[in-house]
Formats: C-alpha cells, sequence, structure tokens
C-alpha cells in the first residue's frame, strides 16, 4: 500500500486504541484521583468485563445484538458490584492506606485471574459483535464495528464528564476528592462515595473490556495489557487529572497506531515507556497534574 | 516415602530373625516374578493388569501449560495424557508397573519450565519428564534436564531438537519438526497455490523455524519471499500488519499461536473481503478454535497445514478411531462431553505417542530403577530406534525416528477449508520432509 492509505489505517487503528484505552485509564485515574489507590487490579475488572460479556451474551443465543446489549448493560453492573464489595470487604478495613491497598489490588489481581481461569477456563472465546460490517476503501476494508466502538466510548467518556462535572453526585465527588476531611464535615458519606468511586471505575473498565471482546476475544489473560497502557496514560496525563488521563490516551493511542503500522508494535510500546520516563524526569507529577493542595 | 521406606525395612529384618520368609518378602518376589513375566508379555491380558496395579509405578512428569498462553493447549495435552496412560495401564503398564502422571504446571514461561525440571528431579523424584510444548519454554526447561541427566521428552515441533541446540537428554520422538513440515509441503503450496509469498509468523523461535526453512523451500521452487512480516506475541490487534503485504503477493503463509489467533482470522477477513490472496496457514492458527466461530465463515476455500486431521476423513484409519474414542474427542475434533470444545488435535497426539515411546524404549532397556546407569541405558534404548509403525501406538500415522537428530519425521496433511470443516487434500511423504542431519547427539557424553 502506498502511503497515503497506509496513513489512512494507522489514523483509524490509533482512534480505535486511543477511544477504548481513554475509557480504561478514566477509571484508574478517577479511583486514583478521589481515593489515592494504585488499583493494580484495574487490568483485571476489564478482563471480567469482557469474560462476563461472553457469559451475558451466550444467554441469547441466535441473537447476537440482543445478547450484546444485555452484556453492555449487565457487565459493568457486576464489575460494579464485585469492585463495590471488593472496597467494603478489603480497601475500607484497610483505611484506604496507600501502601496496604498496592498490596491489597496486587491480591485482587491474582484471586480474579485464578478464579475466571477455574472456572471459565483458559480458552479465548470469541463474541459476535451487535452489528457487522465492512467498510471499504479502495485499498482495503475496515471493520465497521471498530468505529461503532469508537462511538460509544465517545458518548460514555461525555457522560462520565457530565456526571462528573454537571451533577450532583459528580460535586460530591469532587468535593471529597479536595478535601475528605472538609467534606466529611460537610455531611458527605464519605465511605459511601469511596465505594461508589471504586464501583464506578471497575465498571469503566468493564465497558471496555465488553466493548473490545467483539474484537478481541474474552481470555482470562487479556487485563496486562490494558493495566499497563493505562498506567503510562495516568502517568503522562498526570495522576488524578481526568483531562490530562484523557489527552494522554489519545497521545499513546494514535502514536500506538502510526508507529505499530509504520515501523513495529514493540516499538510503539517502547516509545510510550520511553514518553513515561521522560515525563518521570522532567514533570514528576505528569503533564496535567494540578499543584498538591 | 523414605522413612516410611526404613520403617518397613526395619520390620522386615526384625521378622527376618524369627522366619526365613516373610510375608511382604513373598509378594515382593511374587511381584518380581510377575514382573518379569509381564515384561516379556508371557501373562496374560488380566493378569497383567492386576500385577501393573500393586507394583510401584514408574513415575513421569508431566511439564504442563495449565496456565499462560499455552493453556488451552495443556489442557488437550493433559486429557490425550490421562486417557493414553489409562490405556497404557490396562494393558499392563511399562515392564509390569503402572504409569503414574506427576503433573505440574510451568505456566507457559521459560523460568518456570526450568524450575519445575529441577522439581521433577529433586522432589518428585520421577524417571522421566515429558510434555513441553512451547518452544520458548524448551529452550528454557532443556538445559536443566541436560544438567540433571534427566531424559526430557518434548511434544513441541519446533526445529530446536533436530538442529543440535539441546542435549543428549532431550528427545523428540512424538511429533515432527517445523522444518521437515514446511519443507515437504512448500512443493505443494509452489505448484497449487502460488510462488509469491508473504509470511506472517510469531516473533519467536517458532516463528524463526517457520522464516528460515519455509524462505530457504519456497526459493528452492523458483519461488520469492514479498514480505517477511514478524508479530510480536503480545499482540491484540493485526489490522496493521496486513497493511505489509505487497499487493503482487500471489499466497499470505500464515502461523499463529496463542490466544489472539482468531482475532488475527477476523480481521484478516475484513482487510481482504474477497479479493484476497491464496490464503495457506498453519493450524496452530486456529487450534482449539471452532470454525463455526463468528467471522471465521472467510477461510472457506483457504488451506491449512494439519499433522492429525481435526475431522474425521472418509478413509479414517481403525487407529484414528481408536484414539479418538480414548481421548473422548468427536468426529469434528470436540470434546464428546461438550461439542463447543475444540480439540488441539493437530498437536495433543505426540503426548500419546511420546508415552508409548517412552514405553517401548523403558520395555527395550529393561528399565527398572530411576538411576544415571538405566537412565543412560534409557537414552540409548531411543536412540537406537528407527521407525514407529502406524498402529494403535502411533495413531497419527508411520514414522522414521533419527536417534543421531532425537527427532522423528512422518507425514504431514493439507486441508482446504469447505463448508466449515477441514477435508485433507494432499498428504506428503515421509521422505517429503527429510533434510541434511545437523547434529549427532549420540557422540555428545551421556
Amino acid at each position: 500500500m502506498s502511503l497515503g492509505p497506509h496513513l489512512l489505517l494507522a489514523f483509524l487503528e490509533g482512534t480505535v486504541s486511543a477511544f477504548v484505552l481513554a475509557l480504561t485509564a478514566l477509571g484508574l485515574s478517577l479511583v486514583f484521583g478521589v481515593m489515592r489507590i494504585v488499583n493494580v487490579a484495574h487490568g483485571e475488572f476489564f478482563m471480567l468485563g469482557a469474560v462476563l460479556a461472553y457469559g451475558f451474551s451466550s444467554l441469547v443465543p441466535g441473537l447476537p445484538a440482543l445478547g450484546f446489549l444485555l452484556a453492555l448493560i449487565l457487565s459493568p453492573l457486576a464489575v460494579g458490584a464485585i469492585a463495590w464489595s471488593a472496597d467494603r470487604l478489603v480497601l475500607a478495613r484497610l483505611n484506604y492506606n496507600p501502601e496496604a491497598t498496592i498490596v491489597a489490588t496486587i491480591g485482587m489481581l491474582y484471586i480474579i485471574e485464578q478464579l475466571v481461569l477455574t472456572i471459565y477456563g483458559p480458552d479465548a472465546h470469541p463474541v459476535q459483535p451487535p452489528i457487522s460490517f465492512r467498510i471499504l476503501f479502495p485499498w482495503f476494508g475496515y471493520s465497521g464495528y471498530k468505529l461503532v466502538v469508537v462511538a460509544a466510548s465517545g458518548m460514555l467518556l461525555l457522560t462520565t464528564w457530565y456526571l462528573l462535572m454537571r451533577t450532583r453526585i459528580g460535586l460530591v465527588m469532587r468535593a471529597t476528592q479536595l478535601d475528605r476531611e472538609t467534606a466529611q464535615n460537610f455531611g458527605i458519606p464519605v465511605a459511601r462515595v469511596y465505594s461508589l468511586i471504586f464501583a464506578l471505575g471497575a465498571a469503566l473498565a468493564a465497558v471496555a473490556g465488553v466493548l473490545v471482546v467483539p474484537i478481541q476475544q474474552a481470555h482470562y489473560l487479556m487485563g496486562l495489557d490494558p493495566l499497563l497502557l493505562s498506567f503510562i496514560t495516568v502517568i503522562i496525563g498526570g495522576l488524578g487529572s481526568l483531562r490530562g488521563t484523557l489527552i494522554a490516551a489519545f497521545v499513546i493511542g494514535l502514536s500506538d497506531g502510526m508507529f505499530s503500522v509504520f515501523f513495529s508494535g514493540t516499538l510503539s510500546k517502547i516509545i510510550a515507556t520511553l514518553l513515561v520516563a521522560l515525563v518521570l524526569v522532567f514533570r514528576p507529577s505528569g503533564l496535567f497534574a494540578r499543584s498538591a493542595r | 516415602m523414605t522413612s516410611d521406606r526404613k520403617g518397613n525395612s526395619s520390620r522386615s529384618t526384625s521378622k527376618a530373625g524369627r522366619s526365613l520368609i516373610t510375608r511382604r518378602g513373598l509378594v515382593k518376589g511374587l511381584g518380581a516374578a510377575a514382573g518379569a513375566a509381564a515384561a516379556s508379555g508371557l501373562l496374560p491380558g488380566p493378569m497383567r493388569y492386576i500385577q501393573a496395579q500393586a507394583a510401584e509405578p514408574i513415575r513421569l512428569g508431566f511439564q504442563v501449560h495449565r496456565t499462560g498462553i499455552g493453556a488451552a493447549y495443556g489442557r488437550w495435552y493433559e486429557q490425550t495424557t490421562n486417557a493414553a496412560v489409562k490405556t497404557i495401564n490396562a494393558a499392563g503398564g511399562i515392564n509390569g508397573r503402572p504409569i503414574e502422571i506427576v503433573a505440574e504446571d510451568d505456566g507457559t514461561d521459560p523460568k518456570r519450565g526450568a524450575e519445575v525440571v529441577e522439581k521433577f528431579a529433586t522432589k518428585h523424584k520421577v524417571d522421566a519428564v515429558f510434555g513441553t510444548l512451547f518452544s520458548h519454554v524448551v529452550m528454557g526447561s532443556a538445559p536443566t534436564a541436560g544438567q540433571l541427566k534427566m531424559p526430557y521428552f518434548v511434544v513441541s515441533e519446533g526445529h530446536h531438537v533436530a538442529s543440535g541446540a539441546l542435549n543428549r537428554y532431550t528427545f523428540q520422538p512424538g511429533i515432527t519438526d517445523v522444518r521437515s513440515q514446511v519443507i515437504s509441503m512448500a512443493p505443494w503450496i509452489a505448484s497449487n497455490l502460488g510462488r509469491k509469498v508473504a509470511m506472517i509468523y510469531p516473533d519467536y523461535a517458532f516463528g524463526y523455524d517457520h522464516r528460515d526453512f519455509f524462505s530457504a523451500a519456497i526459493q528452492g521452487q523458483g519461488g520469492a519471499i514479498t514480505a517477511l512480516i514478524p508479530v510480536a506475541p503480545t499482540e491484540t490487534t493485526y489490522s496493521k500488519y496486513f497493511a505489509q503485504i505487497p499487493a503482487e503477493t500471489e499466497v499470505l503463509y500464515h502461523v499463529m499461536v496463542g490466544p489472539g489467533v482468531l482475532t488475527f482470522v477476523k480481521e484478516m477477513g475484513d482487510h481482504f473481503g474477497s479479493s484476497r490472496p491464496q490464503i495457506f496457514g498453519f493450524i496452530d492458527s486456529l487450534e482449539a478454535t471452532d470454525l463455526a466461530s463468528p467471522g471465521l465463515e472467510f477461510l472457506d476455500g483457504t488451506y491449512f497445514w494439519e499433522a492429525f486431521p481435526r475431522y474425521a476423513q472418509k478413509d479414517q484409519s481403525e487407529f484414528d478411531k481408536h484414539y479418538r474414542a480414548a481421548v473422548g474427542v468427536d468426529d469434528n475434533g470436540a470434546s464428546t462431553a461438550d461439542p463447543k470444545e475444540v480439540s488441539t488435535y493437530s498437536h495433543m497426539f505426540g503426548c500419546w505417542e511420546t508415552l508409548y515411546v517412552i514405553k517401548a524404549a523403558m520395555e527395550k532397556s529393561g528399565y527398572q530403577k530411576s538411576t544415571f546407569a538405566q537412565k543412560g541405558k534409557l537414552i540409548e534404548a531411543v536412540e537406537a530406534m528407527t521407525a514407529f509403525p502406524e498402529s494403535d501406538e502411533h495413531p497419527q500415522g508411520d514414522k522414521t525416528f533419527n536417534g543421531k537428530l532425537h527427532q522423528c519425521y512422518g507425514h504431514q496433511f493439507i486441508s482446504k477449508v469447505e463448508g466449515g470443516r477441514l477435508n485433507v487434500v494432499h498428504k506428503t511423504a515421509i521422505e517429503d520432509g527429510l533434510y541434511e542431519p545437523e547434529t549427532d547427539y549420540t557422540k555428545k557424553a551421556l
């Protein structure tokens, strides 16, 4: 293929990965921003979303669109509920101590992974996309569903932004983030807000997992890649900064698309990692982090 | 175990003071006699069975990919192994002793693979180790087996054994190697599909075997390689790789391994649609995957290498029937318990056949104890083997074995996807897959 079509393919691939990454990293950033928890199990919530999507969608055999819609609603809810209980049972009892919660979420990572392996098995399972069409360019064809993923992720990102910036619950979350003790003094149920945030962060990862599963298949080890990329995104964007997370997701997603089309997938990962190193050296708190309060 | 043995022996010594023959001694003597009789095949079938249950077992370490990217293979390797062991034990075991499998998960990880081999040698004290599949795990584990002088039978199909890169204790007697597979099929591909080939392969040892040997073989047929496209093992999307395939390509040759393979094929369908080149893939790209999965309709009319045809063919042998029934696989290559669970049919027979090679070699060398001397005899017995005829023991087909290379050679199958099943269109001869030997392990010290 000549340069033009190559560039188009790189742009398409980059856009898809940028939107999925933005959705996944947003959950991680939210949990860190409000709760100051580095959630190492975040990738497993992504994987759980995908695996549960396989389960839910096979409940409606013969109707892929309906099965997928069911999965899109139920998987994030189920994953959110699991995360909510994990917060109540483990994180709250550790008083959200930063070091202890890292170890606890590492534990969650292994528990979730092994449970999925035991119950769901080691095979990768496909989920049929709700709509399946092929966009035909003069040089190559492209999966139409991938563009549906972009649209759906965009809508979800907007919804989350609206929830955080324009609703009362968002206000409560932001207040908790700014100053936990003052918020508590004003009667905000901080414990409940924390559980909600943790569940919301996990649900966002799960939604990304559900959207991705018709492209990638559900597999018990699929959580590692999104976890690493989300961490890279959140570090570059600035820990806790939602705007920074979004911008970083697009930079990484698009550069991943470009580099992996023109050079190699490994090189794009090397460059992303190098970018993290540079950011940590020159702006240790990330490109868009607000100054510490 | 040791203290138990000590306790037993001290008891029998004290009893021996009172009586010349103890009950335990009598049973042991009878057992040994029966063992010798069973080994020489003198005992009738049921007697051998009873005897095999009573004798101390032959312990085989089964290094299995229960977790990690090889887990789907691992599960079927385990099912096949258990079925083979059940069949062998029911027929009298090895030298009158039942086989006991000690399985350890290596997580499809080279470092853990080496640890597992060490654990087999030092903790479990097994007689031999077998079962490893993924080439990087073989490469990581085999040196440890060599150092510990542990007979190590891999079921991997990489060219690492026959290339001489490993050691005298490592064998691959139950499955052919990549070099042999690709050179035997290249002439058919060149004359039936096309001569300008683009290759997509995993970016590690197994993929490089394909890259090097298939490139050379297709060039030997007067063909040319239009592109070499390695794919990182952790990759999850593939559209970008298809962009690198030059327009003049007549044949796309793909071999992918791991959980991303279905995505690979689906994206290939999105990319090419109906205006595709001829496509020749290794079944590794679709092992354990249902051909009726959404998106795979695209594969209709494409070709695959198979070591052992997944779908029962019109000329199915009695041995294939026997083997399928024993491992619990139906005529479509899926589990008889759940037709959605598709087996790794083109690789897992290697476990079955390897176990029968171990059995034959142990019987030939009169193997009884896990000592270095007897293990050395076992190694020499395997090296002395030359052929495995097609049989219940070798259901995939007849094979030759080169003791100097520690590698077997057999038939390959090329199948066409038609209406959601794989139909064999060509079977290669054993001679098609032979090449100039690169090493002689028998010259290395034991």
